[in-house]
């Protein structure tokens, strides 16, 4: 089509097209989300753009944005991959909370921290496989299936905690808080792990057939059997790479805060994620995994967050504004809507 | 027995094995007084998960229940500020939590997205909008509130009934009224069973799934009205997660998740059995309050397998 067009018409003939090709581009609504907050940051706080370099490391609005989106960013690229399986995964908050629980034991019983970090993702790896198992193999909903880990993990990481006393201390380790709140020569470490994560769900989803797979049972799982595909497995490993991004978020999260609080820490993430995704493009009802748009929608969650701490009204809107941002964003993406808001505009021009 | 009884039967075996297992191992458990403490106690929770039960029952989803029960005390806290009598609040609340569900209702059937998401944007507005009223829990001062939590029907034994439980029972008596006696309650089990075949043999869809979330929406506004009278107070962060427990109560109750089959009477006994594992792990006082989560999810994966399996033979029933 493009082909025709380019060589048929006159060249500046063609711009429009190509700006309606990017128009229509997934990326282009989230990005132009993106870029309005920070146009109206830029207004509202003067110097939201300034980057500095403070104690030898980029410091600056923007970089907060990005440095506090990560762990959100991580949970929401799992759960791309399980929405778009057509499931979801409500329990990431809670295996945030059991990862935290773990490393703070066994940092408490003196294993290596290398052990540690590999144990905390082991964790996530052993809370994918709980989940996996409910919905791939029992064929439960995976609302439900991922509501009983969410309920009982949370009680799950106190136990953990009552294993060395039951209270919270707090604890340094150089490798854990290196990861999360450290920085390589001028970049914080936990965006460069983001970007590695990033990087290697990326290859994995679009440079191997596993993607495709995903893609195929979350679009039409029969369908994707009977053309040989083993529904259950790849259904079962999306739970396993939430789990697996969850983990990696909980490290995260329990070495910024240096203690491991289960009732507290990534509470309310699981909705953040699934916010980031939809954001992004992808949608409930499976088929379609967006990476890149799931990292620009938790990069909107958090610059809204940001904006409206900096803009100086209360964080209690942030809720507020995150639930308008999150209809008009279904709204816009529902067809029916749409066409009632092109209709209702026809009927005031006539 | 038929098949369709089954979850039923279990929720109220396993609600009496429990309170027999209390009554073995703790004086005094076996009273009409913890009864009714746990009737009390958790007759807000009990009153939300009625209505989520005709979600649930077809097909759906809501999560909007805690947030609503935290508004509305918010809500009725600083009407009582302005001076307004708790039962004219009430019966504004009440007003606003059809009209808020009925959107929700329209918009999840009119735009086609998942009731998750629309509720769980329900459930941000609404905590949002507690938090932007007031972050201190407010009084209730209204002579009415107290007269309410004071009054209650004594049982026989030391027992008596309180107010909350009261309401809670009267709401269960209507709502399985709704449910068995119209033919609203018949249009509910029809689409949460096979909804294409539902609209197919006439039953209205959209005006059905409006009706739905607008009484779950009124009942979570309910839930949070006796919650606000039993506390005297209005409190911003109330009924945080209270959505998990309902929908607990729910499952817990008999219904299967996928829509169609259950009764809204088995609610009942499912929220008796969380409030009765509560009051055991008090009881013991040795055991940590994280017992009261992993058990009750213990149980939820029980109840969800046990359902697993019976959809399973049912089907199998249908096909031989």
């Amino acid at each position: 089509m493009t082909k025709l067009t380019s060589t048929s018409l006159p060249r500046d003939a063609a711009t429009p097209n190509r700006l309606k090709a990017l128009l229509r581009h997934r990326m282009i609504w989230p990005g132009l989300a993106l870029l309005l907050i920070l146009i109206v940051d830029g207004f509202v706080s003067p110097g939201f753009f300034t980057i500095r370099i403070v104690e030898g490391r980029l410091f600056g609005s923007l970089i907060d944005v990005l440095y506090r989106a990560m762990p959100t960013a991580t949970v929401a690229l799992g759960m791309a991959v399980v929405i778009g399986t057509k499931g979801i995964d409500l329990s990431v908050g809670s295996i945030i909370a059991i990862c935290g629980a773990v490393i703070s034991w066994r940092i408490h019983a003196g294993d290596p921290h290398f052990l540690i970090l590999l144990l905390a993702l082991a964790t996530g790896l052993v809370c994918g496989l709980w989940n996996g198992l409910l919905v791939a193999i029992l064929d439960i909903q995976p609302i439900i299936a991922t509501l009983i880990l969410m309920v009982s993990g949370r009680g799950i990481g106190l136990m953990i905690n009552l294993i060395y006393g039951g209270t919270n201390p707090s604890f340094l380790s150089p490798l854990l808080q290196g990861l999360s709140v450290g920085h390589v020569s001028l970049i914080p470490t936990r965006l460069i792990v983001g970007a590695g994560i990033f990087l290697a769900l990326w290859l994995l989803i679009r440079r191997t057939a596993f993607g495709l797979f995903l893609e195929s049972v979350g679009g039409n799982a029969r369908a994707a059997r009977l053309a040989g595909v083993n529904a259950r497995m790849i259904l079962y490993s999306a739970y396993l790479v939430s789990g697996v991004c969850a983990a990696a978020a909980g490290v995260i999260l329990t070495a910024d805060t240096h203690t491991s609080d289960p009732v507290s820490e990534g509470l309310y993430i699981e909705l953040d994620a699934i916010l980031a995704v939809v954001i992004g493009g992808g949608s409930l009802s499976g088929g379609r995994i967006y990476l890149g748009g799931t990292v620009l929608g938790a990069l909107v969650i958090q610059a809204l967050t940001t904006s409206i701490l900096t803009s100086g009204l209360p964080p209690e809107y942030n809720l507020v504004v995150k639930a308008i941002v999150v209809i008009v964003v279904l709204l816009l993406q529902s067809a029916n809507a749409r066409a009632a808001l092109v209709s209702l505009v026809a009927r005031r021009k006539r | 027995m038929s098949e369709k009884y089954l979850p039923l039967t279990a929720t109220i075996a396993v609600f009496s094995i429990l309170f027999l297992t209390g009554g073995f191992l703790y004086n005094h458990f076996l009273s009409t007084l913890v009864l009714g403490d746990i009737l009390a106690d958790n007759a807000f929770v009990i009153i939300a998960a009625i209505g989520t039960t005709f979600v649930i029952l077809s097909g759906g989803i809501d999560l909007s229940i805690g947030s609503m029960i935290g508004f509305v005390g918010v809500a009725m806290a600083n009407l009582d500020l302005a001076g307004w009598h708790p039962l004219a609040s009430a019966a504004l609340m009440i007003v606003f939590g059809a009209g808020f569900g009925a959107l929700q209702g329209f918009i999840i059937d009119f735009c086609e997205i998942q009731p998750f998401i629309i509720t769980l944007a329900g459930l941000f507005l609404l905590r949002g909008a507690c938090f932007m009223v007031n972050l201190d829990a407010v009084p209730l001062r209204h002579p009415f509130v107290s007269a309410f939590a004071g009054w209650s029907i004594p049982l026989p034994g030391d027992g008596f009934l309180a107010s909350s439980a009261v309401v809670m029972l009267v709401a269960l008596l209507v709502a399985v009224g709704i449910a068995h006696w119209t033919s609203f309650g018949a249009n509910v089990y029809a689409i949460g069973g096979d909804r294409v075949s539902a609209a197919l043999m006439g039953v209205p869809i959209r005006r059905t799934l409006v009706k739905i979330y607008a009484l779950g929406g009124l009942y979570s506004a309910l839930g949070g009205i006796v919650y606000a009278l039993y506390t005297s107070s209005g409190y911003p962060l109330a009924g945080t997660g209270t959505e998990l427990s309902a929908i607990a109560s729910v499952v817990l109750g008999g219904t299967l998740l996928t829509g169609g089959v259950g009764f809204v009477f088995g609610t009942l006994f499912g929220g008796m059995i969380l409030g009765l594992i509560a009051t055991l792990i008090n009881f013991n006082g040795s055991l940590n309050g994280a017992w009261i989560m992993i058990s009750g999810g213990l149980l939820l994966f029980l109840f969800i397998v046990l359902q697993r399996f019976l959809i399973g033979s049912l089907r199998f029933g249908t096909a031989s």
